[in-house]
């Protein structure tokens, strides 16, 4: 059994707060609401996973915290804190010294094509810190050694070219690189999507070792909704760019509450048990030139007449939903 | 299942070895990548098998020699008592009205510049059916089949007009335009999402009923098999370790490869983030020099030192049809 350790103090503290975070996209046919007023937060040691459909937006909302933006971005606004501080209204000068791979860094869903091949994975893996932190090459060696018996990648491939490697042994050679640093929040945008069973469950017992030794917090972005419940403390259910529902774990994974999420959850295939299959008709709507109201609207079995216009968010600190269902009864 | 007969049999595979050569520069071979290496099994009239397995274990290789596109190093493939191999032009054209295709990725399957009419056109011209007023109403039919409806609304478009979900119906509707009877899908549904994913796994459940198709499903996804299968064949390493009625090998796996996957496949639920899961070191073996013995042994807990590491396992039966290779079962 892993025990997190409970502290008060730590635990109420925000890692990463989000506010009313937007991000559009440029396109001929419109702007895309790719990333369409967010507001989450993250606290302490825990592993916010952000599951939806391919084309929701997760990874909008992952370039949206990390400040990677397209060429074509056509709207970022909204407040992103770290902590303290106040990240979007930072220089990129300043972001790039004191947050992106300091304090922040990301396993990029890409990250089997994202090592440069022409780099030993040692030299890659020590970056952020030789070039981020200007420290010397041998001691970011030493840090990069021990980083690398942590994600149980064998010493004798600090010298080897990515090429050489495994897709597993990769993916865990980008995790030692986001985690070299000891950030205090770890982006992973489908970590494991491309890798095998075995390997998948290797690397997610990696990370909840990490996880619990390393009191790491974690946002992990997935379309894989039984593998992110090895990891999740939490739920957050993205649909065409909005966040509908977040919930506790325990709470999600047994009884979700908006009805997307209620469908996703009944078109998980499960090794055992003999309930049918279901799935969602039709399909989510173009993030260009969104229609009023609610956006699941159209597809839901439990629409009804107010569903036309947007519904409030409901709910209190990290448990919400956007659901007319929920808007009614009393004191929520 | 009823009694199975040997009647019954639709395809018979039998010791079949599929090696690629491995070319050096010049002239010569540096060894063969043995990526079939010893695999039987009968496939039944209306029966839908999965064959399990991780990345680069054989299971494309495997269906593309069934297809007829390799050729076997040794042993045979019989469909309907004819051997493959020694099929002429004209058998192969009929064997390819027989069995339908659903490849991995539905976007190399077809071809972007042909609208859907003539993508379901071509197999149709290409096996004899020459009344145009035929093949427009099999079209439509099969469209229908797979709920690409409105039809009009569908007919005239290209591929890249679809989503991943509508595209890979076009890829099923080309597989049994022919009426073909044993339809052979490699990953169909492992690039699609979730939802979408469901929506195809059932209309193939529908259309093997319908028709009375026998089916081979090959996945990595063991969570998917007993929705659509009746027999579970569970490959490592270019060889088939386990085969057994889906339930039977879900409740009651055998060898410690299958108990490793199923110990790794994830069901959602919150308590998985509070335990460790129990997984085997390593990884697959090279096809080049696979390790002597047992193929799995270098990554078992339970092997036998003296027997795993020197001799190959004999297929065992366990009773109730299930049959693992395995010595810890002789
Ligand atoms: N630079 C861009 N310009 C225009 N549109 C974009 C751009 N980047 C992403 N999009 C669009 O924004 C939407 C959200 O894309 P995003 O990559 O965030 O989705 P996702 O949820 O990560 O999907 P997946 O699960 O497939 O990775 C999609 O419709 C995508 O086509
Ligand atoms: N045409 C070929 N020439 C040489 N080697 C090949 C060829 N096709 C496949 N292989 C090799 O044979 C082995 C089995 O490949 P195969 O594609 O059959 O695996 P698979 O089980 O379908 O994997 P995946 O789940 O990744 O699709 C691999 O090592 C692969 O690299
Ligand atoms: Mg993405
Ligand atoms: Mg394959």
């Amino acid at each position: 059994m892993i025990n997190n350790k409970e502290n008060a103090n730590k635990i109420n503290k925000n890692v990463l707060s989000i506010k009313n975070l937007y991000l559009y996209f440029k396109t001929h046919a419109g702007n895309v609401n790719a990333v369409d007023n967010v507001s989450f937060d993250l606290k302490k040691n825990e592993a916010v996973v952000v599951l939806g459909e391919s084309g929701c937006g997760k990874s909008s909302l992952v370039k949206a915290i990390l400040r990677i933006l397209p060429r074509n971005t056509s709207r970022y606004d909204g407040k992103i804190y770290l902590g303290e501080d106040e990240t979007m209204c930072m220089s990129e000068e300043e972001y790039r010294k004191k947050i992106r791979w300091k304090r922040m860094s990301l396993v990029s869903q890409a990250a089997m094509t994202s090592l440069n091949p022409v780099l030993k994975v040692g030299s890659q893996v020590i970056e952020p810190l030789v070039i981020g932190q200007k420290m010397p090459k041998d001691k970011a060696l030493d840090i990069a050694k021990e980083m690398f018996q942590n994600v149980g990648v064998p010493l004798d491939f600090i010298g080897r070219y990515a090429f050489e490697l495994s897709g597993g042994m990769r993916q865990r050679v980008a995790i030692a690189m986001a985690l070299i640093t000891s950030p205090d929040l770890v982006i992973l945008d489908e970590p494991t999507s491309a890798l095998d069973v075995l390997t998948q469950c290797n690397i997610m017992n990696l990370l909840k070792r990490i996880k619990k030794e390393q009191d790491a917090s974690f946002i992990l972005v997935t379309h894989d909704i039984a593998t992110s419940s090895e990891l999740a403390t939490r739920v957050v259910v993205m649909y065409a760019g909005e966040i509908i529902e977040s919930c506790d774990a325990d709470a999600f994974f047994t009884r979700p509450m908006h009805p997307y999420s209620q469908k996703l959850m009944a078109s998980v295939p499960k090794l055992h048990g003999k309930d049918e299959l279901e799935f969602i008709e039709g399909k989510p709507p173009s993030l260009i030139g969104l229609k009023p109201g609610c956006r699941f609207a159209p597809r839901c079995e439990k629409r009804h007449g107010n569903c036309s216009q947007m519904p409030p968010v409901t709910g209190n600190g990290d448990n919400f939903v956007k659901c007319w269902l929920y808007v009614s009864s009393k004191g929520e | 299942m009823e009694n199975k007969t040997e009647k019954d049999v639709v395809l018979s595979v039998k010791d079949l070895r599929v090696w690629f050569e491995l070319k050096k520069f010049g002239f010569g071979s540096s060894g063969f990548v043995r990526a079939v290496d010893g695999v039987n099994f009968d496939l039944h009239n209306r029966e839908s098998i999965a064959i399990v397995g991780e990345s680069g274990c054989g299971k494309t290789s495997l269906m593309k020699t069934i297809l007829g596109l390799y050729k076997p190093r040794e042993g045979s493939i019989t469909y309907l008592n004819k051997n493959i191999s020694k099929f002429q032009k004209s058998d192969l054209k009929w064997y390819s009205s027989q069995v339908g295709y659903v490849q991995q990725d539905p976007f190399d399957a077809i071809a972007p510049f042909m609208s859907i009419r003539k993508i379901l056109e071509e197999p149709l011209i290409i096996n004899g059916v020459k009344n145009k007023k035929e093949r427009e109403d099999r079209i439509r039919n099969v469209l229908d089949e797979v709920r690409l409806t409105p039809v009009d609304d569908f007919i005239e478009k290209y591929p890249h007009m679809l989503s991943g979900g509508q595209q890979q119906r076009v890829v099923i509707a080309r597989a049994i335009i022919l009426q073909q009877h044993l339809l052979v899908a490699d990953e169909p549904v492992s690039m699609l999402d979730a939802s979408v994913r469901v929506e195809v796994l059932r209309l193939l459940e529908k259309l093997q009923e319908k028709y009375g198709l026998a089916v081979i499903y090959i996945t990595h996804d063991l969570s998917t098999v007993r929705y659509f299968s009746e027999r579970i064949f569970v490959m490592y390493a270019g060889r088939l370790v386990e085969k057994a009625p889906v339930d039977d090998l879900l409740a009651n796996p055998k060898h410690p490869y299958t108990i490793a996957l199923l110990t790794a496949t994830s069901e959602p639920d919150a308590a998985n983030a509070k335990v460790y899961k129990e997984i085997p070191p390593g990884e697959p073996p090279s096809l080049v020099h696979p390790p002597p013995g047992c193929r799995y042994h270098e990554r078992c807990s339970k092997k036998i030192e003296g027997l795993c590491d020197v001799k190959e396992p004999s297929e065992f039966d366990v009773g109730n049809n299930h049959l693992v290779s395995c010595w810890l079962y002789k």
